[in-house]
């Protein structure tokens, strides 16, 4: 099967149609991305990187493609009843990949920032977005040498690993892409509510949606983000997301991810984090219900003393399929990562964990703990992880662990003996097993949110999504 | 027991100013078939062996399948390329000259003996037996006929088809199949001697069976094939030794062990690993690309892997345990030592499928110089291996900040009883162990050793004491000129 | 209210428990004395229903309901409590959230309302003053990083919260300091009220300064072979267990 066919053939005949529905800075990275694509094509499962999730199927089927821009007639705000209680955010939608332009009468971020569609931002800050737009991504599939372990053979330095080969789907959303979100806040600006955004996604036929976010953090900018992907109707949706995420000396971004699609879903989320001196980053993703999710992850940490928290929970069952991936590449000395996720399988769910740690030549001092730890609930779901540490400094602190087992057998019995039923023992260790990564969200409404729809997800009372009435 | 330490310390700084100390060559005549791989080299390896027509036709189909076949590049490993038809296959140095002595060459009982061998059974290691075995051939196997009084066959595998062809014909491939991987289709294509082994029912091995290997002649390669077979409720411990002498070019080790545990028996595999590493450029010294597999059938029964890894430019292996049997246990303990240019990707395989089963993983990595270190395992729990259980630790030590330490554990798990608990660290040797050492007079190289040592101590005490002594002083030796 | 009738039970099929007979009354408070091995701890386990410990032969009445049919949260709202000898920590659990759980089960189970988060913070106070225990304790995950004396402190207040009618008190003096000991037995004596009664669990006199018992019966090997009054756990305090085998070596002989 090669799947990539379709989208190369795709390309070559919309690529007019492509330039004159989307900006120019936007257009420029499409006959690179598409000499990549065309390359590599879409991996298999012997694709190291890839080998937990067939690539090749999820994108077989024939999608259509709103490459004309239509409209969807929906009013998201009217529709969208799931908002996080107490929290007082700044609420965007964005619908497949099109930024909502109607602004909720509330959101109005001050001080300079810019929350507004990419697109629309590469017209008006063409300077501004084009610095941005891409280039963490090029950044992060440039290989760096000698800085890694490898041979000089025949005059040549051969790494022993490629760390950084361009990924397909990156350049299949570069090649595609028309819309989605840009995010900018100036020097020293301090973002006083959080920002949430709505992926609405939405269709009457069996859609790919190609979703772009660019978020860029000056030097000591602050900010939250909440992204919540949901899905309104019943038709297969495959859904690219490519986010880049510029984290400027001293910036500090929370940035957190809950999606609660459904089983019709297909999302393939790559995020790509650059952080400079001192910045510190947070990132929790949470897959409450979804049908096939694939998020990658590759964290850059390009200046000293920047720290990134990467904590992730799961909750699957049915015929779910999650694959977390993460790649935290210490490049410079003194930096410090912490990872956890965590994953509850039941009935046929599949679950697959990857993390590698890599600290490069020049990263002394660096300290890294990544944990994942996971409970199977049946016989018939299935936890692969692989937590992987790739170390080439020898002047370092890095720990890692995997677990896979079930619940504490003497927890439960002591629960009982206090009158608690089984089954309601059984629950409680699950809300706390994944409430160790809710517990940290530092936006405590968000946090009560989540330890609630956690909660009804494990009684079974949130089948799809929670707030929308549509599905 | 002090006394016991302090002769093992006496060790380690002995040894601390010795280079790899196995390099010498044997001067000894050796009948070596030309270089090249094609069918009839096949056909003559098997021919000069005088084996029976099934074995041929199981190296031919391996043949045909090893042509098929690339060499994996998903390991952590900078491999050169290697020209197949630049090795000779088969290199007999117990050939006798038509016109010369046709008794064994003393000069190779010499080599044995200097390698700390002796092959004379009065001269012994005291209860150990031992297969000599040099390039593609098995020059003496010790203390056979006692053995042979308690219904154990221990003999060279050539020997085993022509005195054993059933037994060698049931087990031969049935836990490594021809099909396994590269170097398992190569070696059974091409293999020459190695051991059998066959512990009948109820019997307890009294002695520890070893077999040394030894690469001697020139732009050879050594493909052995050992075969281990415990039957119902017996006991064997088998130790694995090797070296081979300093050369400038890289040489070829593509081995196989096989060993089948039936119910309620118990082996236990050590080996010490000490093939020429290469020289501190990084030049000559062996590929040892070995496919080592443990079949736990029976119920109740129990493989233990002990390895102390200190030789080879190249090391890629993975001890592996399959358990079908209900209640088996499985263990893999493990010491790879990397220094200069030397590379590793060495670890296990636990695939549970029986009920109740239990396999353990304890990994020591030790990185210096600029070489490469990684340990790579996997833990598989399928869905009938209710209530299984590990525990894997793999910990990297290292020594230089040009030197890499990985960790790539794959763990699968298909059953809702089964527990996997994994984890690792990796670290730097203690500034403040060594200061203390050197404080008390302790020069650092020493220092390290000892540090190592310690380090390293969970594994080594997992071997028979002769082996446990010759391991601790090979750590010392391997990570000489590591501390800067 | 308890009757145990020729109780034989054994844990992977080896039988620790060889024929009990045992009658505890409304109010009684027994103390079961023995060394390690003896069987106290599984016959513990055995009336609180452990799933790790067969019952081969004999039967259990409590409150004239047959014990042995019913689950280990039935046996819980039926008022039986348990302090365990090792309470288990459970991360992530908070104590108020466990003990809310475990109040409205029972209430449920007797066919009351459940109660209000605001009436529950308010009993969870009060109950904690018996046992001293620290808020600090009780906004933590269940027994997660407590101290030993904590651990104890904290299995008696949950007996304050469940107001069970039979409790066993598994070796609640082990690793306990004198203060700490008087602490928890201070607040059992609290929580003593004429109709409880108890099978209190020990190696030592010591904890039976502070609660008195009406009966102290010797385990050995798996039966009763003694049954006395409180002085008897004092002779057993001077000289040992070995007279009480000794003496049971000539009964057998006889």
């Amino acid at each position: 099967m090669k799947s990539e066919q379709q989208y190369i053939e795709l390309f070559q005949q919309c690529r007019q149609l492509l330039s004159s529905q989307s900006d120019v800075v936007l257009d420029a990275l499409r006959d690179e991305a598409f000499r990549i694509f065309k390359r590599i094509g879409l991996p298999d499962k012997k694709a190291e990187r890839y080998k937990y999730t067939d690539v090749q199927e999820a994108f077989s089927p024939n999608y259509g493609l709103n490459l004309n821009r239509l409209q969807f007639r929906i009013n998201p705000y009217d529709v969208f009843k799931c908002n996080v209680p107490n929290m007082s955010t700044l609420l965007y939608f964005i619908v497949n990949d099109a930024f909502h332009s109607k602004e909720y009468p509330n959101a109005k971020p001050s001080g300079g920032i810019i929350i507004s569609s990419l697109n629309e931002a590469a017209h008006l800050y063409p300077d501004l977005v084009s610095k941005y737009y891409g280039q963490i991504v090029r950044k992060a599939e440039t290989p760096s040498i000698n800085s890694e372990g490898g041979q000089i053979i025949d005059g040549e330095f051969v790494p022993l690993r490629k760390n950084n080969e361009p990924d397909a789907i990156t350049a299949l959303n570069t090649m595609l892409v028309q819309d989605g979100l840009f995010i900018y806040v100036p020097k020293n600006t301090v973002s006083d509510k959080a920002i949430q955004v709505v992926n609405v996604l939405t269709s009457t036929v069996d859609l790919l949606v190609n979703r772009r976010v660019l978020v860029v953090l000056e030097e000591g900018a602050k900010a939250k983000l909440l992204f919540c992907d949901e899905s309104m109707s019943d038709v297969n949706m495959l859904a690219t997301q490519v986010m880049e995420v510029y984290a400027g000396p001293s910036s500090e971004l929370e940035l957190y991810e809950l999606e609660e699609t459904n089983m019709k879903n297909k999302r393939f989320s790559n995020l790509y984090v650059q952080q400079h001196d001192k910045s510190k980053v947070t990132l929790n993703s949470i897959s409450l219900h979804n049908g096939l999710t694939r998020n990658m992850t590759y964290v850059s940490l390009e200046g000293e003393e920047s720290v990134i928290n990467l904590y992730g929970g799961v909750i699957a069952d049915k015929e779910q399929h999650v694959d977390n991936h993460t790649l935290v590449d210490h490049k410079v000395p003194k930096c410090v990562s912490n990872e956890l996720f965590k994953y509850v399988l039941d009935d046929n769910s599949v679950g697959a964990f990857a993390g590698r740690i890599l600290v490069r030549n020049d990263a002394q001092k660096t300290e890294s703990q990544e944990t994942n730890a996971n409970l199977c609930v049946t016989k018939t779901a299935h936890m692969f992880t692989q937590p992987m540490l790739e170390i080439y400094a020898d002047d370092v602190k890095c720990n890692h662990g995997a677990t896979v087992g079930q619940l504490n057998e003497a927890a439960l019995f002591y629960m009982r003996q206090r009158g608690i039923s089984l089954d309601e023992a059984k629950l409680l260790l699950k809300f706390a097993f994944v409430g160790e990564v809710i517990d940290k969200v530092d936006l405590e409404p968000l946090r009560d949110r989540l330890h609630y729809l956690v909660e009804k997800r494990f009684r079974g009372e949130l089948n799809k999504c929670s707030g929308c009435r549509l599905c | 027991m002090e006394n016991l330490k302090q002769e093992k310390n006496k060790l380690v700084r002995e040894v601390a100013d010795r280079k790899y100390e196995y390099g010498f060559i044997t001067d000894v005549h050796t009948d070596i078939i030309e270089k090249g791989l094609n069918e009839d080299v096949i056909r003559l390896i098997s021919a000069r062996k005088g084996e029976p027509e099934w074995l041929l036709d199981f190296r031919l189909k391996a043949y045909s399948y090893w042509l098929t076949q690339k060499m994996p590049t998903w390991p952590h490993l900078q491999i050169p390329e290697i020209d197949y038809q630049a090795i000779s296959y088969y290199a007999d140095p117990t050939a006798k000259k038509k016109d010369g002595p046709q008794e064994i060459d003393p000069e190779l009982m010499k080599t044995f003996d200097k390698l700390g061998i002796p092959l004379e059974e009065r001269l012994a290691l005291s209860g150990t037996a031992v297969d000599a075995v040099m390039d593609s051939v098995s020059v003496k196997t010790t203390f056979k006929e006692s053995l042979r009084e308690k219904g154990i066959i221990f003999c060279s595998i050539s020997e085993a088809v022509r005195e054993h062809p059933d037994l060698v014909k049931q087990y031969l491939g049935s836990v490594v199949p021809y099909r396994d991987n590269f170097f398992a289709a190569l070696n059974s294509a091409v293999f020459s001697d190695g051991s059998f082994v066959y512990v009948p029912k109820g019997v307890r091995c009294p002695m520890e069976l070893s077999t040394y290997f030894r690469i001697n002649a020139r732009n050879t390669g050594q493909f052995e094939r050992t075969l281990i077979v415990a039957d119902d409720d017996s006991y064997v411990s088998y130790l694995e030794g090797c070296t081979a002498p300093m050369r400038d070019e890289n040489q070829l080790h593509a081995a196989i062990v096989e060993i089948v545990v039936n119910e309620r028996a118990e082996v236990k595999y050590s080996t010490v690993q000490n093939w020429y590493p290469g020289d501190s450029e990084g030049k000559g010294g062996v590929y040892n690309f070995v496919t080592k597999r443990g079949h736990l059938r029976g119920a109740d029964s129990k493989l233990s892997w002990t390895q102390v890894e200190t030789g080879s430019a190249i090391t890629w292996k993975y001890p592996s345990c399959v358990l079908s049997g209900n209640n088996s246990q499985a263990e893999f303990y493990s010491v790879a030592v990397t220094n200069n240019y030397q590379q590793a990707d060495t670890g296990t395989k636990m695939i549970h499928i029986g009920e109740n089963t239990k396999s353990t993983i304890i990994s020591k990595g030790i990185s210096a110089g600029k070489s490469h270190n990684s340990y790579r395992g996997l833990v598989k729990i399928d869905a009938r291996a209710d209530g299984a259980r590990n525990y894997s630790s793999c910990d990297s030590l290292l020594l230089s900040d040009t030197c890499g330490a990985h960790t790539f554990p794959y763990i699968d798990v298909k059953n809702d009883t089964g527990i996997v608990e994994h984890e690792a660290t990796t670290s730097k040797i203690s500034e403040d162990q060594l200061f203390y050492c050197n404080q008390r007079g302790i020069p650092a190289e020493e220092a390290v050793g000892l540090i190592v040592n310690g380090y390293a101590k969970d594994v080594l005490n997992k071997l028979p004491m002769e082996f446990a002594v010759e391991a601790q002083k090979l750590l010392s030796v391997s990570l000489e000129g590591s501390v800067g | 209210m308890l009757e145990i009738k020729n109780l034989h039970a054994s844990i992977n099929g080896k039988e620790i428990l060889k024929g009990i007979n045992l009658t505890i009354n409304d109010g009684e408070i027994h103390a079961l004395m023995g060394q390690n091995g003896a069987g106290k701890s599984t016959l513990s386990n055995v009336l609180v229903g452990h799933p790790a410990y067969e019952v081969t032969q004999g039967s259990i009445t409590f409150n004239g309901k047959d014990l042995l049919a019913l689950k280990p949260e039935e046996r819980s709202h039926e008022g039986i409590f348990m302090s365990f000898q090792a309470p288990v920590e459970i991360p992530g659990v908070s104590m108020v959230n466990f003990m809310r759980a475990a109040v409205n089960a029972k209430r449920k189970y007797l066919g009351k309302e459940p109660l209000t988060a605001g009436e529950f913070l308010k009993i969870m106070r009060e109950k904690r003053k018996i046992v001293e225990l620290d808020s600090k304790l009780s906004n933590r995950s269940v027994n997660e990083g407590f101290s030993g004396g904590e651990k104890k402190r904290n299995e008696i207040f949950q007996m304050a919260m469940l107001e069970p009618t039979f409790a066993i008190l598994d070796e609640t003096d082990s690793g306990l300091d004198v203060d700490a000991l008087r602490i928890v037995a201070d607040g059992f004596n609290k929580l003593k009220t004429e109709k409880t009664s108890a099978l209190v669990i020990t190696h030592y006199q010591r904890l039976l300064d502070y609660i008195k018992p009406d009966f102290v019966h010797v385990l050995l090997d798996g039966n009763i072979v003694k049954t006395g009054g409180p002085e008897l756990a004092l002779e057993i305090e001077d000289r040992g267990f070995d007279w009480i085998k000794a003496e049971r070596a000539v009964k057998n002989e006889e």
